[in-house]
């Protein structure tokens, strides 16, 4: 049985932040929950699918996060608790759903989980979602630590259900990624089944409905504003006259420093996880006992403005601070030291801070950055696209996988990353106004989720450019998710229908298709030149599997390779592939016996034909440390 | 409760998170307030695994630099780009055993010297317990146990809030049964090894 269904209320269990959240969606009996996989939200929906596999729950990996939002929104208008849980820029893709939405509204219990990432540990910008609460006119609430976590969805749903109206329960990785004991609860039974009643008059937005329907979302914004006022989720500590008012984990580390610092008596804490609408009342009440204000949040002075404002409505002088110089930045996420600095600086209190060791005599370290796996298909293409364009002028537009780590020399093989899908759409632009050949990266997951309206734009406008889908066969950047062109009866599924990347680029009208084996690469060089050629749009499908996909289904063939004498030190393995595999031992290049999978590319391309595979394969016990499964993104 | 901050730092595959695990564990077995993070964006493309783990009453689930009481390092280079988590009163554990990271062998970078790296180490902080941790899990049994050979270290430097045993008892609960024997047998080794060194 899975660990999160264990009906023991009552008993510790150590969870992860997203365990925490999976576990209180359970509790709260959750019957339906769909997303697109995205760190740091990864584990909750891993979880919640392997629960389904076991109860009644639905769960679904859909196509794009819009499409996650669209599903779970249906089920919840039919009275079904429901949870779309997705990365912070996920919800700009759902970002269309969720602000007609909230005018739309709920019957069932509607969570929607943004997971955002301050330091980007695993994304590509920090967006701060708060605001896209206050866009939409929708509540909010963010935990400051796993076991509120796990309550606090709980609670996200009975608040969806009272507002009949979707609530936005917004995350940082410091909370999905964060461990601690748990007490598990009761677990509410699923209702799976619901019904839909018509009603165009409030579910048709046309504008004569949709004019009614923002009076009602604006009466239930006061409705929700009332409730925040009391919510057990915005709590006062202490009762000194030094204010701090904080959210998330900034509350962990506000907390930590008050003890070190010894200020227990001379402030008071304002605790917001209730944070959109803000509790008005509390706020000014607060303000009023306060000289003087300290406001701790990640990102942006989402709670400082509308603190200030307050104050201003209350005429109100005392000084109210948050971000600036020598106070806390709009950058990265916080740490208790850097809380510590702030409260005590801003404050005035003696403070010593830790005495960090000098590290100038120290040697440098060489930079240990996240590469391409051995064995990787993405590097076998990347060698062939690259052999194949040599002497073109050329610009590639990638996108966001683990494929974007070929930027990195040697394989230097991305230009621009900015968004999913955005390969596609950018070549469009590229190949218009510049002469350079434009060779735009996608992978299969990315591909489905956003690729395939910019490759009908292409196609239409008559575009000139060369797509290449990287197909690996699953999602896995995030941990070998499925997507819809995966072989669901590979994870012993059944009940899907995969859908064909190759049919559908061809259905789309694209004139010059061809589809490649990487690590065939001298047959993948020639198709490649032959694609770049082509004027107009043409797509190459480059198919082999994900290489730690391919392991864990115990799919790995081939032998691994080694160095033999014949190797005159050209190096053109080390320097063309980049291959973690190679390494150098007194100047002469060797391969790791246990990292190698046998992907034979480097031994293709040797000018002196100096690699051969090993006699027999390593039995799996002398495989060494890397070749361990176990730490996902 | 006092407040006790351990780092452990990893190149992505050597088993770190599952030793925080079994540490998470063992504290949870011997009621002591526990809470850890980690970061592992892409540790299986082959980056560095960091996990932080806090024992006492605190809330922070993360360590600021120059607050570790303890820092271990799966490998050396790592732990001592690791180093500045520490401060003069820090035990550091390290593993001798170099993985060289890629840019070395495509000369963007030059591998540090052992002994210097040691030296520097042993200069800025209270006491360093440096050990071949792959050579013994290789003795244990497992190439795999390096970090069981390293659990042992830690609790061996008393500076940890846990017991041998409750330790044990973790990776009995918490590691794959068939792998258990060796697992303890690993954890003793490093134990041991760690008794040497002091």
């Amino acid at each position: 049985m899975h660990k999160l269904l264990t009906d023991s209320p009552g008993q510790t269990m150590l969870l992860l932040g997203n365990e925490a959240i999976a576990r209180g969606a359970i509790e709260a009996g959750v019957a339906f929950a769909s997303t697109y996989p995205g760190t740091p939200s990864s584990e909750i929906s891993l979880n919640l699918f392997q629960v389904s596999k076991e109860s009644d729950l639905y769960f679904e990996y859909s196509t794009n996060e819009k499409i996650a939002m669209e599903v779970a929104a249906a089920a919840a208008i039919s009275g079904v608790r429901s949870m779309a849980m997705m990365k912070h820029v996920g919800i700009n893709v759902a970002a269309d759903v969720l602000m007609t939405l909230a005018y739309v509204g709920v019957k069932g219990g509607l969570v929607i989980l943004s997971a955002d990432d301050p330091s980007m540990f695993s994304s590509q910008n920090e967006q701060d979602n708060r605001y896209y609460a206050k866009m939409a006119g929708l509540p909010l609430l963010e935990p400051s630590s796993v076991e509120e976590a796990k309550d606090m969805v709980a609670y996200a749903f009975e608040l969806s259900e009272t507002l009949q109206e979707p609530v936005i329960f917004r995350t940082t990785t410091r909370i999905n990624h964060s461990t601690a004991p748990v007490v598990l609860g009761n677990m509410k039974p699923r209702i799976t089944k619901g019904d839909f009643k018509k009603d165009p008059f409030n579910y048709v937005t046309v504008p004569a409905v949709a004019r009614k329907l923002h009076v009602k979302l604006l009466k239930n914004l006061e409705k929700a504003e009332e409730i925040a006022e009391t919510s057990q989720y915005n709590f006062t500590e202490g009762a000194g006259t030094w204010g701090i008012v904080c959210n998330g984990v900034s509350f962990n580390y506000a907390s930590d420093a008050i003890r070190d610092l010894k200020i227990e008596q001379n402030v008071k804490m304002l605790r917001i996880g209730f944070s959109h609408p803000m509790p008005e009342t509390l706020i000014k009440n607060f303000l009023k006992t306060c000289e003087k204000v300290l406001v701790i949040e990640e990102g942006e002075p989402y709670m400082e403005e509308k603190i200030k404002a307050f104050a201003q409505e209350e005429k109100l002088t005392l000084p109210i601070n948050g971000k600036g110089n020598q106070l806390f930045s709009r950058l990265y996420e916080f740490d208790p030291g850097m809380a510590r600095q702030v409260i005590a600086n801003h404050f005035n209190i003696p403070y010593t801070p830790p005495q960090i060791p000098d590290l100038s005599d120290a040697p440098e370290v060489p930079q240990r950055p996240p590469n391409l796996c051995a064995g990787c298909s993405h590097r076998a293409t990347y060698y062939a696209v690259k052999k194949a364009a040599e002497g073109m002028e050329t610009i590639y537009p990638s996108d966001i996988g683990c494929y974007t780590l070929g930027f990195l020399p040697p394989l230097s093989m991305a230009d621009i990353v900015v968004c999913m899908g955005a390969s596609v759409g950018t070549s469009c632009g590229f190949s218009k106004v510049t002469d350079k050949k434009v060779i735009a990266f996608i992978g299969d997951s990315t591909f489905f989720h956003s690729g395939i309206p910019p490759l009908i734009n292409a196609v239409f406008n008559n575009h000139n450019f060369t797509l290449v889908i990287l197909d690996n066969g699953i999602t896995a950047m995030t941990g070998h998710q499925p997507n819809p062109g995966v072989d669901m009866t590979e994870m012993n599924l059944s009940g899907y229908v995969p859908v064909s990347i190759e049919n559908l680029v061809r259905a789309i009208g694209v004139p010059h298709v061809s589809v490649i084996k990487p690590f065939n690469v001298k047959k993948s060089v020639s198709a490649i030149r032959e694609a770049l050629e082509f004027k107009g749009v043409s797509v190459i499908i480059s198919r082999e599997p994900c290489m730690l996909y391919a392991k864990s289904l115990k799919k790995l063939r081939g032998n691994r390779f080694q160095i033999t004498d014949k190797c005159k030190s050209h190096r053109n393995c080390i320097n063309d592939l980049g291959c973690p595999a190679f390494y150098l031992r007194k100047g002469q290049v060797k391969i790791d016996a246990d990292l190698c999978t046998g992907c034979s590319v480097c031994a293709q391309i040797c000018p002196e034909h100096a690699i051969a595979p090993l006699p027999r394969p390593l039995p799996e016990a002398e495989r060494g440390v890397a070749g361990k499964k176990g730490d996902k993104v | 409760m006092n407040i006790t901050r351990l780092i452990l730092v990893a190149v992505g595959g050597q088993g770190n998170l599952l030793a925080s695990r079994v540490i998470g564990e063992a504290a949870l077995l011997s009621g002591i307030p526990v809470r850890m993070s980690e970061i592992h964006g892409m540790a299986q493309r082959g980056g560095v695994v960091e996990s932080a783990i806090v024992f006492g009453d605190a809330k922070s689930t993360i360590i600021s630099d120059g607050e570790a009481d303890m820092l271990v390092g799966f490998e050396p280079s790592e732990t001592l780009r690791a180093l500045k988590k520490a401060n003069s009163k820090t035990v550091v554990i390290t593993s001798l055993a170099p993985l060289s990271p890629f840019t070395v062998a495509i000369g963007k970078g030059v591998y540090p010297d052992l002994a210097q790296v040691q030296n520097i180490i042993r200069a800025k902080t209270a006491r360093l317990i440096a050990l071949d941790a792959v050579s013994l899990a290789k003795e244990a049994g497992n190439v795999m146990s390096v970090n069981m050979v390293l659990l042992g270290a830690m609790t061996q430097s008393k500076k940890l809030p846990i017991s041998s045993e409750k330790m044990k008892e973790a990776i009995a609960a918490t590691t794959k049964k068939a792998f258990v024997e060796i697992n303890l047998k690993a954890f003793d080794l490093g134990f041991s090894a760690a008794d040497k060194s002091a």
